[in-house]
């Protein structure tokens, strides 16, 4: 019989799968886009085990920081991508092996 | 069916998130991340936060997924070329993530039981979440819009050309 509810530890395995796959992605990721991307995900997988647990503990103030968290990956990105950008421009590359100098 | 849709919506972010990791051109791993928001929030509404889905669309498929979009196609970023620091790195990395997921999905499954998450017990309305947010939450409301406003002039700041800024202040 399948049961018509979803248990707290799915949506947390879940939760980590998204996490890890942000960190393998960062590690293995040579393009700094690509490595900015990854990191989304990984605030993408706290989010939901912030859901989630705001489900289980019926505390709204969980869905509350889920709106910080995005506060916050929206000033990430938004300075990142502009780093990027800078970097770009001095090193006419995108590839983190080849950014290793902090002045040119 | 709240378990069959949970599946559903789950199987699409797993595929999403391996995708992204499998692609070497950054624009299919914008577009396969955005899968992956989309698809979240479906699980957001399933556990009844039916305001945190809208917002996670709006806010993360959209604005923000928009500027990483944007600023691929501004650098012309092409596909990336493994180097001997990815490939250590993969050989390294990725059996050291599976060592900690299972680990991790270990302590998980063995010490927070299977307590049902009841379907709709939370209503997420945007009546009690702003009532939590502009009361008991109010000062850190205020700190991040000046995150906000710092983090708009900085990346004003940074994206301007030397040479724009250098011909205003002559």
């Amino acid at each position: 019989m399948v049961p018509s509810y979803v248990p707290l530890s799915y949506y947390l395995l879940l939760s980590g799968f998204l996490f890890a796959c942000g960190v393998v992605g960062f590690l293995i990721k040579r393009n700094i886009i690509s490595i900015f991307m990854s990191i989304e995900l990984m605030l993408n997988g706290v989010n939901l085990s912030f859901v989630a647990f705001a489900a289980h503990w019926h505390a709204l103030a969980g869905q509350v920081f889920v709106f910080f968290v995005m506060v916050v990956a929206a000033a990430e990105a938004a300075v990142g991508l502009a780093i990027i950008i800078a970097v770009y421009r001095t090193r006419e590359t995108l590839n983190v092996d080849q950014v290793n100098l902090l002045k040119l | 069916m709240h378990l069959i849709l949970f599946l559903a919506f789950g199987a699409v972010c797993v595929g999403g998130a391996i995708n992204l990791l499998a692609q070497r051109h950054p624009i299919n791993s914008a577009l396969s991340l955005i899968a992956v928001m989309a698809a979240l929030a479906g699980e957001y509404l399933l556990l009844g936060a039916e305001f945190v889905a809208a917002v996670q669309v709006i806010v993360y498929a959209g604005a923000i997924m928009v500027l990483f979009v944007f600023v691929i196609m501004l650098l012309n970023a092409g596909e990336e070329e493994h180097t001997m620091g990815s490939r250590v790195a993969l050989l390294l990395g990725v059996p050291g993530m599976l060592t900690g997921s299972v680990l991790m999905a270990w302590v998980v499954l063995r010490h927070s039981g299977t307590e049902s998450v009841p379907i709709g017990a939370l209503p997420g309305h945007p009546t009690d979440i702003a009532q939590l947010l502009f009361h008991d939450f109010l000062l850190p409301f205020e700190v991040t819009s000046v995150l906000i406003l710092i983090a708009i002039m900085g990346a004003v700041v940074l994206a301007n050309t030397p040479e724009a800024s250098a011909g205003k202040a002559d």
